[in-house]
């Protein structure tokens, strides 16, 4: 049986371990990330929402994702 | 009867008939933040762009409490200390779901949270390039109102004293003279402590004005939500209606013809 590697990225200051090749839809998909209420960097740049599926991620990457929170 | 429905304020070519910007901090509780806003009478409400908690995905969400399509949110930079992490926040906000409208804030000390004005400046310039359209926290200095009118500003946002001090405004000339030479919506930001301050404002001729903590942190937020809304009201209609002159004697009001 093949074994599936496993890579660690950042997100939001917090380590995980995802499946390698794993694209960047996927990992939004599993922490039920509300996309119309989120904006999301990788790697310090701002990604397209639209284009998500497109992006596969790698070892090391650094997503943040952001949302509207009360403030002054 | 002053008909105050057509006395609206324009920022940015929008029309909003409440003169009122409200902060969405520092309240107990979501519920409690959207009833204060209900209150206030408030179009124009003041968020910030913070991570997502990730670990806690059922923690509730600002926009399921005060919705963007009713309310517009004006995403701020509280918390950016130059320019860089200012146009960063900025840029994602737009983000999120192709807000424009932003207010900008680079402070430049965390104890007196006073703005940097330098920093400010740059980001004007940039974001007002980039399509933003930018309402700047600033000192309540004349020149540098002037410069970020220059630089692109949308509205000049002079702070009354210190972020949350409920100081009331500390420099009345400075306003006025801001006032004088700017078309641009004047609002005062920042350090109100109570209704009559807002009122105040209103009368120096301002365009509006921008309160978090008064409302949020009053023993009872809710009545202080009204009474910045009549505040403000009472106070632009005094200064529409045109106050009369000051005097040192006294000027009875009841004729002295006919006194028995």
């Amino acid at each position: 049986m093949k074994k599936i590697k496993k890579i660690k990225i950042k997100i939001n200051g917090k380590i995980k371990s995802i499946t390698q090749d794993s694209n960047l839809s996927i990992v939004l998909k599993n922490l039920k990330i509300p996309l119309n209420k989120v904006a999301i960097e990788l790697n310090e740049e701002i990604i397209d929402k639209k284009k998500i599926n497109k992006i596969k991620l790698n070892k090391n990457d650094k997503i943040e994702i952001v949302h509207f929170i009360g403030g002054g | 009867m002053v008909n105050l429905k057509k006395d609206s304020l324009l920022i940015a070519n929008k029309k909003f008939n409440s003169r009122l910007i409200v902060g969405t901090g520092k309240y107990k509780s979501m519920s409690e933040c959207a009833k204060a806003i209900k209150l206030s009478g408030a179009e124009i409400v003041t968020v910030a762009v913070r991570r997502v908690n990730i670990s806690n995905k059922n923690k509730p969400l600002l926009m399921d409490y005060i919705d963007p399509k009713k309310i517009t949110y004006l995403p701020n930079t509280a918390g950016c200390f130059n320019s860089k992490e200012a146009l960063r926040t900025l840029r994602l906000a737009r983000e999120i779901g192709g807000w424009k409208l932003v207010k900008l804030e680079v402070l430049g000390d965390k104890k007196n949270l006073f703005p940097d004005m330098i920093e400010t400046l740059k980001s004007t310039e940039v974001l007002a390039k980039e399509g933003f359209k930018v309402m700047v926290y600033c000192n309540d200095d004349p020149l540098m109102a002037k410069r970020l009118e220059n630089s692109g500003a949308d509205a000049i946002m002079p702070l009354a004293a210190p972020i949350g001090s409920g100081l009331g405004i500390q420099n009345k000339i400075n306003i006025q003279i801001i006032r004088k030479q700017t078309k641009l919506p004047l609002i005062i930001d920042a350090g109100l402590g109570q209704a009559s301050d807002a009122t105040i404002a209103m009368e120096l001729g301002c365009d509006g004005v921008l309160v978090n903590t008064a409302i949020a942190k009053a023993k009872k937020p809710f009545e202080m939500a009204l009474a910045f809304k009549n505040a403000v009201i009472a106070g632009r209609q005094s200064y529409k209606s045109g106050r009369i002159d000051k005097i040192l004697m006294g000027n009875p009001s009841s004729p002295s013809k006919g006194i028995i």
